[in-house]
């Protein structure tokens, strides 16, 4: 699939899976995306394998949106990407948006075929500057 | 550094975890999510069953390693930051580092580690304790001296109001408490110090 991906990481896995749905009804299939939460051990938290698992599964040559909710999870997000490394890490951004909302505006933007960058920017302007 | 030596420093890391995991976890329960000394005790548990392996490298591909195995297991904020820590040494260290290098490999450690909490000392973090480290290493403190340093710094966090990470969301709440962070990276430097001074 060309549409941008999107990977939804939250430290609940029933709010990233929920998130998830939103998007799968709202949006469609058109995007591809996938989803982690919780920290592997049965508790609230986030997990980097996870993190790499889901932007695999997400993966798009167009390159993935990753929408987080509290600051751990941005935290490992953006160490996931460091450690996919290049040159696959120059086509994942981690946005700085809410993760329902950003969600998916960030999926209606890239089902229309938008570029990461348009992708980012629809979600980035959710965010109060 | 000899392989015996590294597998030393990493039971050593690992043993004074283990030993404080219900202190850290009750650090950590009184401002933030409760589960640190639980995480880190994973995260060195996993480090210590692939010791062999891990010294058999040389001492930056040794270090890289640890630090990716506590990316990838520690879980929570703390795994990414730990983590960075010593992959941050692993890449800017010598195979063979003195005192100069060493005091440069950790500066460009703490800054890594700095970036990837997008913190800086006086927040009430690991930071606050790996900064007068530096201090003390670079000023050619004996081992022991840092160690203490360490300590001090960790319960200098106590009366810090924190701005970062989950004891954050508490604001002034989180004054009055040692950082769990803090103290286990005090616990590392001593187990650390302590191990060079004997090899």
């Amino acid at each position: 699939m060309s549409n941008v991906g999107i990977v939804i990481v939250s430290h609940s896995p029933l709010v990233a899976e929920g998130t998830a749905d939103m998007v799968r009804q709202m949006v469609g299939d058109e995007v591809p995306l996938a989803w982690c939460g919780g920290n592997g051990h049965g508790g609230l938290g986030t997990s980097v394998e996870a993190i790499m698992n889901a932007i695999d599964k997400a993966w798009s040559d167009a390159g993935v949106a990753i929408l987080v909710d509290l600051g751990g999870a941005e935290t490992n997000s953006e160490m996931a990407v460091e450690m996919i490394g290049e040159p696959r890490s120059h086509r994942i951004v981690v946005c700085n948006a809410p993760i329902v909302e950003g969600a998916v505006m960030a999926a209606t933007e890239s089902s229309g075929g938008a570029s990461l960058k348009e992708v980012v920017a629809t979600a980035h302007e959710l965010s109060p500057s | 550094m000899a392989a015996a030596d590294f597998s030393r420093l990493i039971a050593a890391a690992a043993d004074t975890i283990a030993a404080h995991a219900e202190e850290l976890t009750a650090l950590d329960q009184a401002i933030g999510d409760g589960d640190h000394g639980l995480n880190m005790k994973r995260g060195f548990e996993a480090v210590r069953a692939e010791a062999d392996a891990f010294s058999a490298k040389p001492l930056p591909e040794a270090l890289k390693a640890v630090g990716t195995k506590l990316v990838m297991t520690v879980g929570g904020a703390s795994g990414p930051l730990f983590g960075t820590l010593f992959m941050a040494l692993g890449k800017e260290l010598p195979a063979a580092p003195d005192r100069s290098g060493l005091v440069a490999a950790l500066g460009k450690a703490i800054e890594a580690v700095a970036a990837r909490g997008k913190s800086q000392p006086g927040q009430k973090t690991m930071l606050d304790v790996l900064a007068p480290v530096y201090e003390a290493l670079a000023q050619g403190k004996s081992a022991s001296e840092i160690a203490d340093a360490a300590d001090k710094a960790a319960e200098a966090t106590v009366p810090m109001k924190a701005l970062r990470g989950r004891a954050s969301f508490l604001g002034e709440r989180s004054i009055g408490h040692m950082d769990a962070g803090a103290r286990s990276t005090a616990l590392l430097v001593r187990a650390v110090a302590e191990t060079v001074e004997g090899i």
